[in-house]
């Protein structure tokens, strides 16, 4: 792997174990509205400054990271999941029910992704678990769609004949010995696509469907501070840094893991 | 060709179907009753049921999706609940605002993003390839209304060259069009340079050195034209990026598109206006993508003697 992946690597630890361990680095509470210090800039008491409502930017910065980080974590291994198992079973039984996913799949690769992540989202109250659902019911699509075209070509290797005419069961052909040779492929298409869903989260944060106030999100610091960008421009300046740096390190890392591994995967 | 074009147009059709079917789906499965969201919910009994009736959620599932499409092949997508303007007739009153600031996005989008991806192609390697690939992870990376932000911040409150949001002549149209080309610019010239990079390492590039011909000529010439297919699917692919971005970039920059009109809509959950504005970037979006699929049919030869084959 390049220095950059490793760096990035590294980058992306750093930033979980500082929103994992947020109470710890930094003694402000969060959604602690304290009028007596609002819209103060950064300085040694307040690391990034106050928004406001006299929040500790920099508390909110890393709280927030652990919503934005885990749902798009979460999100990732929901799509991941499901078009997985799609993608094993429609690669490797073909027919009718290959055709009725592979056109669903196709139905929905074929709407502007965010725009489908809205529709799906608006249909459920907003909340975390709304975004994880909206980013997941598109993103799945992707993945089904790259582990059925693998499958199909693994289908008739020696190996599976092998296992059928020992008397391997279907089911136990595709979790058994189909899955595992999917692994590798599957996690850096995920490394690839991480990056994306950390922005489809901020942005779905940000257009007020996910997390509500007063908790903090990436997103929706910056929706929440933007009318204050010129008089107090930390506010919105912190948290985007944040969702630019961790994108633009997942994106990395997916690019490394794609040449390490060296899978072919079409932009 | 004819028969190409007829083909394609008529693969349209199932996708249509497809498309309305779940905007159906996700209309169906919105909260709230959409006959007391129209009348309110003192309504008299009668009213409600004359009304229903009309719509049509006392038929079948089957009946009232015919329903629905019949609807929206009548330009009917309802009204908003906050206004009572038709929905489509708002869409219609905004769309050329969208179309506007899609546009400037890739005139700026894809001369550069071509550019940098030449360069960094050609340059293999070097420095310069690898900041131009440093950028373009970047513009990848970055939340458009977070970027949109800073551009304005930079440009319009502090060195005051542009203004800061609004719908108006060119001048409101130049920081938008910047932010909104970003992601799609990086998309490009990422693209451009492993098309390129793989097109360089092919025989015929090789053959046509020992000939003798100038670095200029074959790229310009022999490289370019084969690094065309890609680049022009992911100019196609990247309308729907524009689309995606113009809901957070024209919220960011006031300006009044569809994207703003969406973003609207989540705020106040005016459900028929956030439908209406995604079947209708919808639409756009798979009529491009058949457009861009007929034209390349046109730019590359392979392919058309490939149907013929078939």
């Amino acid at each position: 792997m390049k220095k950059a992946g490793k760096i990035s690597i590294a980058l992306l630890v750093v930033i979980s174990l500082f929103s994992l361990f947020a109470p710890l680095i930094s003694h402000y509470d969060p959604d602690k509205i304290d009028l007596d210090t609002i819209k103060e800039p950064p300085s040694s008491k307040h690391f990034l400054g106050t928004d406001n409502k006299g929040r500790d930017i920099f508390s909110r910065v890393l709280y927030g990271g652990r919503i934005s980080i885990s749902v798009a974590l979460i999100a990732a291994c929901l799509s991941m999941g499901i078009g997985l198992i799609v993608g094993l079973c429609s690669g490797y039984f073909g027919g009718k029910i290959d055709m009725a996913i592979m056109a669903l799949v196709d139905l929905i690769l074929s709407f502007p992704s965010f725009l489908l992540a809205i529709g799906v989202s608006i249909i459920l109250p907003p909340g975390i678990y709304t975004v994880m659902v909206a980013i997941a019911a598109v993103g799945w699509a992707s993945f089904a769609r790259l582990i059925r075209g693998y499958i199909l070509t693994l289908r008739e290797a020696p190996f599976v004949e092998a296992a059928r005419s020992l008397g391997c069961s279907n089911i136990r052909i595709v979790f058994v010995h189909l899955m595992p040779q999917c692994i590798s492929l599957t996690l850096v298409m995920m490394g690839l696509k991480l990056g994306g869903y950390i922005l489809t989260e901020a942005s779905l944060s940000f257009l007020g469907l996910g997390a509500q106030p007063p908790t903090a999100t990436w997103g929706s610091m910056i929706s929440a501070n933007r009318a204050y960008i010129s008089s107090a421009p930390w506010m919105v300046f912190f948290p985007g840094l944040m969702i630019a740096i961790t994108a633009v390190c997942c994106n990395i890392m997916g690019d490394n893991l794609r040449d390490r591994f060296s899978v072919k995967i079409k932009e | 060709m004819g028969a190409y074009l007829v083909k394609k147009l008529f693969l349209l059709i199932p996708l249509l179907f497809g498309i309305t079917l779940l905007t159906f789906i996700l209309t169906k499965a919105l909260p709230g009753d959409p006959v007391l969201s129209m009348v309110g919910e003192r309504a008299q009994p009668e009213v409600i049921e004359r009304i229903r009736n009309e719509i049509g959620t006392d038929k079948d599932v089957l009946r009232q999706y015919f329903g629905y499409i019949k609807l929206l092949l009548q330009g009917e997508f309802g009204r908003s609940y906050y206004t009572n303007r038709k929905v489509f007739e708002d869409l219609l009153l905004k769309f050329p605002n969208t179309l506007k600031l899609a546009s400037g996005a890739m005139i700026i989008a894809i001369p550069v993003g071509v550019l940098l991806g030449f360069i960094s192609a050609y340059r293999r390697e070097s420095i310069t390839d690898r900041i131009i690939t440093s950028i373009s992870v970047t513009g990848l990376s970055l939340p458009v209304f977070w970027s949109g932000l800073l551009i304005m911040l930079f440009f319009s409150l502090t060195l005051k060259i542009f203004p800061p949001s609004g719908t108006g002549d060119i001048t409101f149209l130049i920081l938008p069009s910047i932010t909104l080309s970003l992601p799609a610019l990086a998309t490009l010239a990422r693209v451009t340079r492993s098309t390129l990079i793989e097109i360089f390492d092919l025989p015929f590039v090789t053959a046509a050195r020992s000939k003798g011909i100038t670095e200029f000529k074959l790229t310009t010439i022999h490289v370019f034209k084969n690094a065309l297919i890609p680049i022009v699917t992911v100019i196609g692919l990247d309308f729907g990026s524009y689309l995606n971005g113009a809901v957070l970039t024209e919220t960011i920059f006031g300006w009044d598109g569809i994207g703003r009109f969406t973003m609207e809509g989540i705020i106040k959950r005016d459900y028929p206006v956030i439908m209406g504005c995604i079947i209708t970037c919808t639409l756009i979006f798979v009529l491009i993508n058949t457009v861009v699929d007929i034209v390349y049919h046109y730019l590359d030869p392979r392919i058309r003697l490939h149907e013929k084959s078939r």
